[in-house]
């Protein structure tokens, strides 16, 4: 089950460069987990000691935040492209 | 005013400076923000983002907003050569908040105050590692002003 990933260029130093890589799971989680055997680094960026999001990093599936989906266990199918971004933020 | 060391430069053109004024003026009291895109160094684009948080002290770029121009910029080649911001009560210089949650190493982080409200003020800092450096900032070739205080 191929799902494309898009990359922030703050992140791609875990992904050699690469804007965009695939990657598969049922879930995010499981995509995440996926990415990392390739992308060492790149979960570490996305998800934190406790299993869920960084609170300041935006993942899309398909254009809708997963905060208002699933979370770090949002579904995924054959086909759905995921994107990354930390957020923009400040005081 | 408060100062960091000094390095490097952003150049703005007349009627980029002028917009970010305007949006920054347009909600008052509370902080807008946005991006733009860069070509070369150029200003090529600029991006009002809604602030999700709409307040007088915190921005948070609303995401679905803010996915679309970063992808509209990674689409074209350009660059994100700024993120800015308002303060409107406050000076133009990042506080402890705006250090801490800099997670683009690579843009120049402006801040547009509103403390004087006659006398807009905009800086720009890169936000590295905890680190402010501040860069000046030209408009059409001319240092902007950096106020007072």
């Amino acid at each position: 089950m191929a799902i494309e990933v898009r990359v922030p260029t703050v992140l791609r130093k875990h992904t050699g460069g690469e804007r965009k890589v695939t990657g598969s799971g049922a879930t995010l989680r499981e995509l995440v987990d996926d990415l990392e055997t390739r992308n060492a680094g790149l979960r570490g960026a996305l998800v934190g000691d406790d299993g869920s999001l960084h609170r300041f990093i935006n993942v899309y599936v398909n254009d809708e935040d997963v905060r208002y989906l699933g979370g770090i266990n949002t579904p995924l199918d054959d086909g759905d492209s995921v994107s990354i971004l930390p957020a923009v933020a400040g005081g | 005013m408060t100062r960091a060391r000094i390095q490097g430069q952003l150049d703005l053109d007349q009627a980029t400076y002028d917009a970010l004024v305007a949006h920054a003026r347009s909600d008052f009291p509370y902080e807008v923000c946005g991006l733009l895109a860069g070509d070369g160094g150029r200003v090529v684009k600029h991006y009002e983002i809604p602030n999700a948080a709409r307040s007088m002290t915190f921005y948070t770029m609303e995401p679905k907003a803010l996915l679309h121009a970063m992808n509209e910029m990674d689409d074209a080649g350009w660059d994100l050569l700024a993120i800015y911001h308002s303060h409107t009560h406050t000076e133009a210089f990042p506080s402890a908040t705006d250090v801490e949650l800099a997670f683009y190493p690579d843009a120049v982080y402006l801040v547009v105050s509103l403390q004087d409200a006659d006398a807009p003020v905009i800086r720009g800092f890169d936000i590295v590692d905890g680190t402010i450096v501040e860069r000046v900032v030209y408009v059409d070739g001319l240092q902007a002003p950096v106020g007072s205080r």
